[in-house]
């Protein structure tokens, strides 16, 4: 499944997102699982919420992260992952 | 309980995940599970029960509810994030209610593992308020013989207005189904039945022995062929439906040439809290020798996981024996499983019997072979029930569990 810039992701339902202070990470809660996200991945699903387009994604984190090379590349990698993985789910 | 969250299958999904290269690995030990076996009284009588045999010892002292919600606070304070509510039938005390509320606050992803027996519309109406994440049924058949037979009660009709409640309520529909020689033959008809009643998840977890399950074990066991079956049913039923509904296939480890990395490994990433307040890394560990586990009545869950001898005794690798000591996939299974080796070996830090290059390996091929004759096959069941249970710890049923170094 392709990204497109204008596509809006939200956290896919039963499933949670949250930050973990004992791990110093963002995790994601499913039922009979869950994942511990690294760094970058964390910090793209923190900007998945519903409302920001793709567009609006990549937007935030170049400006965060404006040394990062190929930064959109990254980004939409991940979200194909976190779809494939079903732990978003398309609302538009 | 059902064999539900006989962990090391979680962790698998878990370690599965991370290996795609998102995740960081576990560089530390942290009890991501806590599992709570809040009781061991159950309205199910299951004949593959894995709960200790013993188990009628631990029914009248069970911890309260202030001490449930004590060992939660302690426990994610240590970084646990998923809770399991298990038993026995959790259902079966009033205060479910009081300690999903606690787990939520908490910040828990929390799970109710259950029959089904003793869920109403008021309580999941609670359960759901209070912020329950989600409820995983135990199913046993799409026969109404089978299931009343293997949990030997009248359950059939209620588990499926339990499965529509559950799925009424918003809740993912997770389903757990052991299978044993009287289920096998019916997979497809299982799968069918699962997406039929709209799940997302099922669980076919091939029955491992242990508890019950290990007395019942040539009972219970099926062929090799039935297996291989089984999961090319399974195969082709996911390649049929796509990704609606997640379906897991437990391997049984008896069939296999290596053993399962038990727990992910012990101390490494879960702790159960029994009924009584034992802490335990997995659910059967009351039956190694020489281990004096610690309670949550005397001492505080984060000296049980980092500092008390029970938790520590086989972390890492420096307790195993030949031929796991040297052996180059020593870090892929951890030796396998200390409650199999010491059950049907004598030998708490030997190989897991399941290893294919374990000196003790032929009680594997015994086991196999005896669930073959038909005069031992043909043996009752023991079915899990408190009158079995004070049977077994009078030593009036030794003959069905002599061969084992403890009782299962």
């Amino acid at each position: 499944m392709s990204v497109n810039q204008t596509d809006i992701y939200a956290i896919a339902l039963h499933h949670r997102f949250q930050w973990e202070e004992a791990q110093s990470c963002y995790v994601i809660l499913f039922p009979e699982g869950m994942v511990k996200l690294n760094g970058g991945a964390g910090e793209v699903l923190n900007l998945v919420n519903g409302q920001r387009t793709v567009a609006d994604i990549v937007t935030e984190l170049k400006a965060k992260f404006s040394d990062a090379p190929d930064l959109e590349h990254d980004i939409i990698g991940m979200l194909e992952l976190a779809i494939e993985k079903a732990w978003l789910r398309q609302i538009n | 309980m059902t064999q539900a969250s006989l962990g090391q299958s979680v962790v698998q999904k878990e370690i599965q995940s991370q290996n795609n290269g998102v995740a960081s690995s576990v560089t530390r030990t942290q009890p991501l599970w806590l599992l709570a076996e809040v009781t061991y009284r159950c309205p199910l009588h299951c004949a593959f029960c894995y709960n200790p045999t013993d188990y009628d010892k631990h029914t009248q002292n069970e911890l309260t509810t202030e001490q449930w919600i004590q060992a939660l606070r302690d426990a994610r304070r240590l970084g646990a994030l998923q809770l399991g509510i298990s038993g026995g039938e959790p259902l079966l005390r009033d205060d479910i209610e009081e300690i999903v509320i606690e787990a939520k606050k908490l910040g828990y992803y929390s799970n109710l593992i259950t029959s089904g027996v003793g869920l109403t519309e008021k309580r999941i109406q609670a359960f759901k308020d209070g912020g329950l994440d989600h409820i995983q049924l135990s199913m046993h058949d799409i026969t109404e013989e089978i299931n009343n037979f293997i949990t030997n009660t009248k359950t059939f009709e209620l588990k499926k207005k339990v499965a529509a409640m559950i799925k009424n309520h918003g809740y993912p529909m997770v389903l757990n189904v052991v299978i044993h020689r009287y289920n096998i033959g019916h997979m497809r008809q299982i799968l069918e039945m699962a997406e039929a009643l709209g799940a997302d998840y099922i669980e076919l977890a091939n029955t491992q022995y242990y508890g019950w399950s290990l007395v019942n074990r040539s009972q219970l066991m099926p062929t090799k062929e039935q297996i291989d079956e089984a999961e090319r049913i399974t195969n082709e039923f996911r390649e049929k439906q796509g990704s609606k509904m997640k379906i897991f296939f437990v391997v049984p480890d008896y069939f296999s040439d290596r053993p399962k990395k038990c727990m992910n490994g012990w101390g490494e990433v879960f702790m159960i809290v029994t009924a009584n307040g034992d802490v335990l890394p997995c659910h059967s560990a009351r039956v190694l020798p020489n281990m004096e586990f610690p309670n949550v009545r005397d001492k505080g869950l984060d000296w049980v996981w980092n500092d008390s001898p029970a938790f520590n005794k086989y972390r890492g690798d420096s307790w195993m024996k030949e031929p796991c000591r040297s052996c180059a996939e020593k870090e892929k299974d951890l030796a396998g499983c200390r409650c199999q080796a010491f059950m049907l070996t004598g030998d708490a830090e030997g190989a897991d019997p399941v290893c294919s290059l374990s000196p003790n390996h032929h009680v594997i091929t015994k086991a196999i072979e005896d669930s073959r004759n038909p005069v031992i096959a043909s043996q009752p069941i023991i079915f899990r029930n408190d009158k079995n249970s004070k049977a077994i710890i009078a030593g009036e049923l030794d003959d069905r569990v002599k061969e084992f170094h403890a009782l299962p």
